[in-house]
């Protein structure tokens, strides 16, 4: 017990005073996540889009697969990024691996399905609303997609908060990949895990203090967000 | 001035799943008054409107207009039975067809202003167009149908879910549109509003033109057992 509250103060401290450890850390995990949720939404917002408005014949196959893909264990997600950037694997020449751009590439594969899920179920109920409007006014396909697209933005943040969330939080994937390198490839998460693993409790706190920190932040955000939505301010 | 009319539909039919259920119809629409389609519910009213307009393409047949088609689809407007509201503000709403037009912004409102005095909305142009009424959501629509001040306005029983007093007032304003040079389509099956605004009347039953009359001659002697029955209220089915 005594222990633990000693660690709490330690750990409130490191972020009191801004350990420059904790904060190199933070804005590792910070930068890699928003990277991998740009690409992410980049990617996932159009796809999620695309499938609700365009009609082909493996739509149902390819939304089957999105959701699908969105339960897809962050654990193997690393494992098989591992391989193929490994100096045996087809991206190897590429010297990726234990870099940051690694642990990018991992989140987005493991991001990309959420964000585009979430943004296909919102476009594709705007796009049943105002689907005879559209074309009663003859709108072109991209003004088809513009006007849904503007229509569905918090809809389409709250996704990207939500990649923002899962990304994180992320630990598997990130560690196999990254390597969990001091200075270089070290996050929050796979931060935590080795402080711990090695009895160091206040620095370990005190980074779970700060993931903790973030995450509030984004749920308070979305909350906010979904506020606005049904005011419709912006 | 009414130049994409008179249409004229030959033998255009729609099907769904093996079925049809409008058509074959012929049909020429010239250039005034106010034609009311009425008919029982399922007689096809909705898709006939819809055919016309090119929200649901024909089999078999042809429909032409005076000028070519997509001439023809940039003169018209459509107005549903349950208005679409887009989620955006009143003003939004009623600009939307001059935006994508490609009008500027600010003018584009500044006409929408315009439009949403005409329909009784000035109040509201800054809220919400999701938070108004049933009839001011139609009213909207209303508003956002004519602001690109349309050769022919297609309705789809626009006051079906309304009181009277938002009847009464989207009536007074579709007899402006109509004084301004619009013609006007509407399908209802509220025979009181058909009396009130038709000059001409077509009776659809089965999918089919049962009876297409000017409107004295159809109310005071209708040709058709069934057409008579549906303006006594009698049970059509
Ligand atoms: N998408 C559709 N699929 C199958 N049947 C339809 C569809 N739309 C309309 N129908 C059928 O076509 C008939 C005419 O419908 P509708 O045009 O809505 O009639 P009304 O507007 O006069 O009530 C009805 O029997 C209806 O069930
Ligand atoms: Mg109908």
């Amino acid at each position: 017990m005594g222990e633990i509250w000693q660690g709490l103060q330690a750990a409130f401290w490191l972020v009191v005073t801004l350990d420059p450890d904790l904060v190199e850390i933070t804005l590792r995990s910070l930068q890699v996540t928003l990277c991998a949720v740009a690409i992410a939404c980049a990617i996932g917002m159009p796809l999620g889009s695309w499938l609700a408005i365009q009609r082909f014949r493996y739509r149902r196959a390819v939304i089957a697969l999105l959701n699908a893909l969105m339960g897809l264990p962050p654990v193997v997600v690393g494992l098989v990024v591992y391989l193929l950037l490994s100096r045996a694997g087809p991206f190897g020449a590429l010297n990726l691996l234990f870099s940051p751009t690694a642990m990018i590439i991992a989140q987005v594969i493991i991001v990309t399905p959420l964000v585009a899920s979430i943004s296909h179920q919102a476009v594709r109920e705007l796009w049943s609303d105002y689907h005879d409007l559209l074309i009663s006014l003859n709108a072109s396909k991209r003004q088809r997609m513009t006007t849904l697209l503007v229509d569905a933005r918090r809809a389409l943040l709250m996704a990207a908060l939500a990649g923002f969330g899962r990304a994180i939080g992320e630990v598997g994937a990130i560690m196999i990949v990254g390597g969990n390198i001091d200075h270089v490839s070290r996050v929050l998460t796979t931060a935590i895990a080795l402080e711990t693993s090695k009895g160091n409790f206040a620095l370990a706190l005190g980074l779970g203090f700060v993931l903790i920190g973030l995450a509030i932040a984004v749920s308070f955000a979305s909350h906010a967000l979904s506020r606005t939505e049904r005011e419709g301010r912006w | 001035m009414v130049t994409i009319l008179p249409l004229d539909v030959r033998g255009a039919t729609v099907r769904r799943r093996g079925r049809t259920i409008v058509g074959p119809v012929d049909l020429t629409l010239d250039g005034t008054g106010v034609t009311i389609v009425m008919g029982p519910n399922g007689a096809g009213k909705t898709t006939l409107l819809r055919m016309l307009h090119g929200l649901v393409r024909q089999r078999g047949g042809s429909i032409d207009w005076a000028r070519p088609l997509a001439e023809a689809q940039a003169a018209q407007a459509f107005v549903f039975q349950t208005p679409v509201v887009l989620r955006r503000s009143v003003r939004d709403n009623i600009a939307f067809p001059l935006m994508l037009g490609g009008l500027a912004r600010t003018q584009a409102r500044e006409r929408a202003e315009f439009w949403a005095d005409r329909v009784g909305l000035a109040g509201a142009l800054k809220q919400q167009a999701m938070d108004l009424s049933g009839g001011e959501k139609q009213k909207l629509a209303l508003a956002r149908a004519l602001i690109r001040e349309p050769q022919l306005l297609f309705l789809d029983e626009p006051t079906a879910n309304l009181d009277g007093r938002s009847m009464r007032e989207i009536e007074g304003i579709l007899a402006q549109a109509q004084a301004d040079g619009t013609r006007i389509v509407m399908a209802t099956h509220n025979i009181g509003q058909a009396r009130r605004m038709a000059s001409d009347v077509i009776f659809l039953y089965r999918g089919r033109v049962h009876e297409r009359n000017q409107a004295s001659a159809f109310f005071a002697g209708p040709e058709t057992g069934e057409a008579a029955a549906f303006i006594k209220g009698d049970i059509v089915e």
